[in-house]
């Protein structure tokens, strides 16, 4: 069983941001960057079925050269090889864009399925899979929270609303994890020292064979970040607790109005 | 290029979900705006009798697609039946509510059309002739204002419970169209083979307008009664910050947080729970916000509206009687 993997670098959650003034982005310098929650329980997900079914394990991503260190993260816990795409054209990408050079990116090396988080947690977009499936014209499981591979197919759990949904879905196919997949691992120290050794493919958009032609134009431009409107300020309710209790009430209805 | 506003409506048990008139409540404030009209799209088995809420809830026009194979969403037979309605009548803007279908969809969809895209939109408003959403990105650190750019089909994937729902109105004039379905060919290649019901969810945490959440605070399983028992004195949803659901004191599904349900109530009563950016990622859009934490350094009462700094074993209790009283003096 041949996995891809796609993994994202992204700003530590636990971190502080600052927005740039231009609003464009964010500002990078003391920023830590690691790869994409999501991803990495995408990559245990990959290892797992490698030990079980055989087969290999590749990284695929897309970004500056910082990005690397997700990619040897990934191969520190177990993944057999990596392809960084690294190219100046990546900046003014929009998702589904993106998604076609990620996909000429799969399709350079064999696969029986392809792993995704289920968003990234910079942008939320959790646009990527789902388009990923259509480039590759396979079907698709998002979310899930419990994969099983059959002989030539998969069964996927999927939270719904209300309910836990059970898909069938034919193989080759793409699938983005929920973070209840599995337990991600910690890399060993020979899998770190491993890590160092192999070698990262790089390619650009131009080798990948893709041409963006009139796709490549962005179909949504970002206008700006702002912070979050600030919430206004709070109040702590001080006393005995019976007396505290009747002021929230009393707070809660008359105040806030929302009981 | 259509001026119409399209919504696809989401339904369960035959009857629209809540998501579906809040679509409905927004395509009509757009459509007033660009004096034009709503078609809402239902896709399923034995949809028809769906165009009444549909059409007495704003929707102008109804197009119904009715076919045993759409019975169950999958992505393959939604995007099959969804993308030549869109591809046809070009409308303006398209709303599908962000919910684990919706999510599923769209980005499919808008990669079959070539459309533009933006997920998790809390506004979406015109700009003159601009479409412009906007959405929480870095763990909800800072909103991000996206504009479509002019040409594009636009689809926009909203949040649920922000958009106040249409108003209704039976009386409203409405059209139902029918629709073909494209019959797949050979076997399907994706099908839901079961869905089994969680019991436990009276009101789904994303449509609640009261949630009562626990933290590690609440130190063991056992006393996530005590939220329970508040919650349906207020007749509110139980949820969680991440450390009981990786303790394992409940199933995921609480889980409110980046890494679990973004949710938009009226009323959030966080108990136990310190505030870590990952849980305040999926919370601090809501309304009023009450904090109980016997740490009065926790970060969550910068965000509450009202603190309490105390021992939740004794408050939630007394709170619990507290609300239950004024329940039944405003029944009586």
């Amino acid at each position: 069983m041949h996995v891809v993997v796609c993994v994202k670098q992204v700003p530590d959650t636990e971190a502080p941001i600052r927005i740039r003034p231009d609003g464009q982005g964010v500002d990078e310098s003391g920023l830590t960057f690691v790869m994409n929650y999501y991803d990495e329980h995408a990559v245990e997900e990959a290892i797992r079925i490698k030990e079980r079914a055989g087969g290999t394990v590749t990284l695929i991503a897309a970004g500056p050269a910082r990005a690397a260190e997700a990619l040897r993260a990934g191969l520190a816990m177990g993944a057999d090889q990596a392809i960084h795409i690294q190219d100046p054209a990546l900046d003014g990408l929009d998702h589904l864009a993106l998604a076609r050079v990620l996909t000429a990116a799969i399709a350079s090396v064999p696969y029986d399925l392809v792993l995704c988080g289920k968003l990234a947690t910079d942008d939320n977009a959790a646009v990527i899979g789902p388009a990923l499936a259509e480039f590759l014209d396979l079907p698709q499981a998002t979310a899930v929270t419990r994969l099983e591979l059959g002989d030539g197919t998969a069964t996927a759990h999927r939270e719904v609303e209300g309910g836990v949904e059970v898909l069938e879905i034919s193989l080759p196919a793409v699938v983005t994890v929920e973070r209840n997949i599995n337990e991600p691992r910690y890399p060993s120290l020979p899998g770190i020292m491993r890590a160092k050794r192999t070698p990262i493919t790089v390619k650009t958009i131009a080798d990948l064979g893709v041409d963006l032609g009139g796709s490549g134009a962005a179909r949504v431009r970002l206008l700006g970040l702002a912070p979050p409107p600030a919430r206004p300020p709070g109040r702590m309710l001080e006393g005995e607790p019976a007396e505290v209790v009747r002021e929230l009430v009393r707070l809660l209805r008359e105040e806030a109005r929302v009981l | 290029m259509s001026r119409e506003v399209w919504i696809l409506a989401e339904h369960a048990g035959g009857r629209p979900r809540k998501i579906t008139y809040e679509l409905l409540g927004k395509a009509r404030a757009l459509a007033e705006a660009l004096g034009s009209r709503v078609t809402a799209v239902a896709l399923g088995s034995g949809v028809g009798a769906l165009a009444a809420d549909l059409g007495a809830h704003g929707a102008d026009r109804v197009l119904l697609g009715d076919a045993p194979a759409l019975g169950q969403y999958t992505a393959d037979a939604y995007t099959a039946a969804l993308a030549p309605l869109v591809a046809a009548e070009r409308p303006f803007l398209l709303l599908i509510g962000s919910t684990a279908s919706g999510r599923d969809l769209a980005p499919r969809l808008a990669a079959r059309l070539g459309a533009g895209i933006v997920t998790d939109c809390a506004a979406v408003d015109l700009d003159g002739e601009d479409v412009v959403a906007t959405r929480p990105v870095m763990t909800r650190k800072a909103l991000a204002r996206v504009a479509f750019q002019a040409d594009v089909l636009r689809i926009a994937v909203v949040l649920p419970h922000i958009f106040p729902p249409a108003a209704e109105d039976r009386a409203r004039s409405y059209e139902t169209v029918p629709v073909p379905v494209p019959v797949e060919r050979g076997a399907a290649r994706a099908r839901v083979v079961d869905v089994t019901p969680v019991a436990r969810e009276s009101v789904p945490l994303t449509e609640a307008d009261i949630i009562v959440s626990g933290g590690r605070g609440l130190r063991g399983p056992e006393n996530f009664a005590l939220l329970h028992r508040l919650a349906d004195a207020l007749g509110a949803a139980v949820g969680s910050s991440r450390p009981p659901v990786d303790s394992g004191w409940v199933p995921h599904d609480y889980e409110i947080g980046q890494t679990g349900k973004t949710v938009n109530p009226q009323l959030y009563i966080a108990c136990g729970i310190s505030g870590a950016p990952q849980h305040l990622a999926g919370m601090s859009g809501a309304r009023c916000i009450v904090a109980i934490n016997r740490d009065p350094q926790a970060p969550i009462f910068q965000v509450a509206t009202y603190g309490i700094a105390g021992d939740l074993f004794q408050i939630l209790p007394l709170l619990t009687e507290e609300v239950r009283r004024l329940k039944a003096a405003q029944q009586g």
